[in-house]
């Protein structure tokens, strides 16, 4: 059998396509990531739930206002960790095998990146489903536009993930102090899980500037049926804006590190 | 198949200096040979490696691999060579089927080729039995295995190896050349290998290269560096230290020996023939009424050679370097990675 073809252009959609294929088996032959991914979510659900919805008690189900906060919270955890992944193939070699493929150098990193949308929306999927029970009524439309919303916002973080392994290649403790350095004040103010409307004006004006707030507000527009709003507009726009940053950070420091 | 001119590559060190890894290398290595790079650690083999297979761009000089420049032909020089680097290749949490069919994907065969290949493989390699466990559970030298494997999907006209053995116990290293010379001599591809072990280098190789400090201070086949630079080693034991004393003196006024050392009551020399020779030098040593108490002559090693041409032997090359500034650091060359 010989293989002699040489092309000379490759089809980067398929090349990509290749790469998430490949980053995907993992998940599926061993769907033990998944359910690990699941326990966060459905603790603080379990624990904080109770609590926080004794507060809201005004408009319905505090389900409407607390789950969509935290698929956007499992969103920010299950992909903003993914770099590790990359760093340990960085050290192990099996980047350097990709490397030496024919594969054009930014489907390696975009294949990698969106393939952060599939584990979360299959997560979402069971977290939605989760509290249905409990009295969670998501708008259908809604809820599909959501989990749309989390992919992309997923892909956004991932890729920002990948940049940063890439980036601290050589320290490679740094991954997880910048890690844990950005992601609980990324969290906090965004009123994932405590609302801002009566913080104070600086953590209000910080928030504004946090992406992760819009697409939160855009989350909670959505699960409750608005569909139209302005809100749901600049959280689709914060979640697009953070997966462009992420790629272009991410191209360039792979790039980089290939010279 | 592989032509260098004045291939060089230098590093920024983390202190700021600059460490030459690689300094003007001219390699020509044509179809079908197999050959093997030897060189102490942070001698430049795998800088070397990494630029003949695109993933490290040379500083200066130029490099083509399988017809095409690395620098200006980087995705045709990869679709035709296949590689094995240092680390494991596959991803730990991959299962070694998939792996090979995802290689097979990248080298553009479609999904039934591909799995055909990828079973044709891991049955040619002993693997067939392990198709869907995990690599991370797989051993040292079946992880090895899979690795060529992923570096044989496309059968590959140059297959570049980076320290395939290291690590491996002698068993496995035995088995794991087995399988590279019958796809070699199947295939008929181009090898080249870098190696710790002289043993395997001599065993395998048509031609072997030996690098030190970023240069080729050496290149002919096993046989042609061993008689060109050692020779036969001859060894007479004598009763007592003085008689091995006048022993040396003896051999050091004789034309036809060199490299004259002696330890106690032992005496070492290099020759030509050490069969002609030691008969002769037994006959030279009765006739001052030295009493030779054993004798031995033997084929010089390949570690003999790289002792004499690098000043020390490959065992201990790795854990004794000569100085700390001369040598291009392991951690220059790791962090780049």
């Amino acid at each position: 059998m010989t293989v002699n073809a040489v092309r000379s252009r490759r089809n980067v959609f398929s090349d990509v396509l290749i790469v998430m294929t490949r980053e995907l088996r993992p998940v599926i032959t061993d769907p033990f990531s998944l359910v690990v991914g699941l326990i966060q979510p459905l603790v603080f659900l379990l624990l904080f739930g109770p609590l926080v919805s004794q507060d809201l008690g005004d408009s319905g189900s505090p389900w409407a206002w607390f789950v969509p906060g935290i698929l956007v919270m499992t969103s920010l955890f299950g992909t903003a960790g993914t770099g590790s992944n990359l760093q340990f193939d960085l050290q192990t070699g099996t980047h350097e095998r990709l490397l030496v493929t024919p594969l054009t150098r930014s489907s390696l990193f975009i294949g990698r990146s969106l393939k952060e949308f599939v584990p979360l929306v299959i997560q979402a999927v069971v977290v939605i489903i989760a509290m249905i029970p409990f009295g969670f009524r998501p708008d259908p439309v809604g809820a599909v536009l959501g989990l749309a919303l989390l992919g992309v916002l997923g892909i956004g973080v991932g890729s920002l993930s990948y940049a940063l392994a890439i980036a601290v290649r050589e320290q490679d403790w740094m991954f997880w102090t910048i890690h844990q350095t950005v992601i609980f004040p990324l969290m906090i103010l965004s009123g994932i899980l405590l609302p801002l409307e009566n913080g104070p004006a600086w953590m209000r004006l910080i928030s504004q500037f946090n992406p992760l707030t819009h697409v939160v507000n855009a989350e909670r527009e959505l699960f409750a049926g608005h569909l139209t709003g302005a809100n749901v507009a600049y959280g689709f726009l914060a979640a697009v804006v953070t997966a462009i940053v992420g790629f272009i950070f991410g191209l360039r420091a792979l790039r980089n590190s290939t010279k | 198949m592989i032509e260098t001119v004045d291939l060089t590559r230098s590093f920024q060190s983390p202190g700021g200096d600059v460490v030459h890894a690689v300094r003007g290398i001219d390699l020509r290595v044509s179809a079908g040979e197999t050959v093997a790079v030897l060189g102490p650690n942070g001698a430049g083999k795998s800088t070397l490696m990494r630029m003949l297979s695109t993933l490290l761009p040379p500083t200066s000089g130029r490099a083509k691999v399988v017809g095409h420049d690395v620098s200006t032909h980087a995705p045709t020089v990869r679709q035709s060579i296949g590689y094995v680097g240092q680390g494991s290749g596959a991803g730990q949490t991959q299962r070694a089927v998939d792996e090979v069919v995802t290689q097979g994907r990248i080298y553009g065969l479609d999904r039934a080729a591909a799995r055909h290949r990828a079973s044709e493989l891991l049955s040619l390699l002993g693997l067939e039995h392990l198709a869907l466990r995990k690599s991370s559970t797989m051993s040292g030298g079946q992880r090895r295995r899979l690795d060529l494997a992923m570096g044989l999907v496309h059968t590959p006209s140059l297959l570049i190896l980076d320290e395939p053995t290291t690590g491996l116990d002698p068993q496995n290293r035995a088995n794991l050349w087995d399988h590279i010379t019958a796809m070699r001599n199947e295939t008929g591809m181009t090898v080249l290998v870098t190696t710790h072990y002289l043993d395997e280098a001599d065993l395998v190789a048509d031609r072997i290269v030996i690098v030190d400090h970023g240069q080729i201070v050496a290149d002919g086949t096993p046989t042609d560096l061993k008689e060109r630079n050692v020779g036969d080693r001859l060894t007479l034991e004598t009763a007592d230290r003085a008689s091995a004393t006048r022993v040396r003196t003896l051999l050091n006024n004789n034309r036809g020996t060199r490299g004259v050392t002696s330890a106690g009551q032992v005496v070492t020399a290099q020759v030509k023939d050490g069969r002609a020779a030691l008969p002769a030098a037994i006959a030279a040593a009765q006739r001052e009424g030295i009493v030779i108490a054993a004798a031995d002559t033997r084929a010089p090693s390949l570690d003999d050679v790289f002792l004499q041409l690098t000043g020390r032997s490959l065992r201990d090359a790795g854990t004794l370097p000569r100085s700390e500034s001369d040598r291009p650091s392991n951690v220059v060359e790791d962090s780049i990675r």
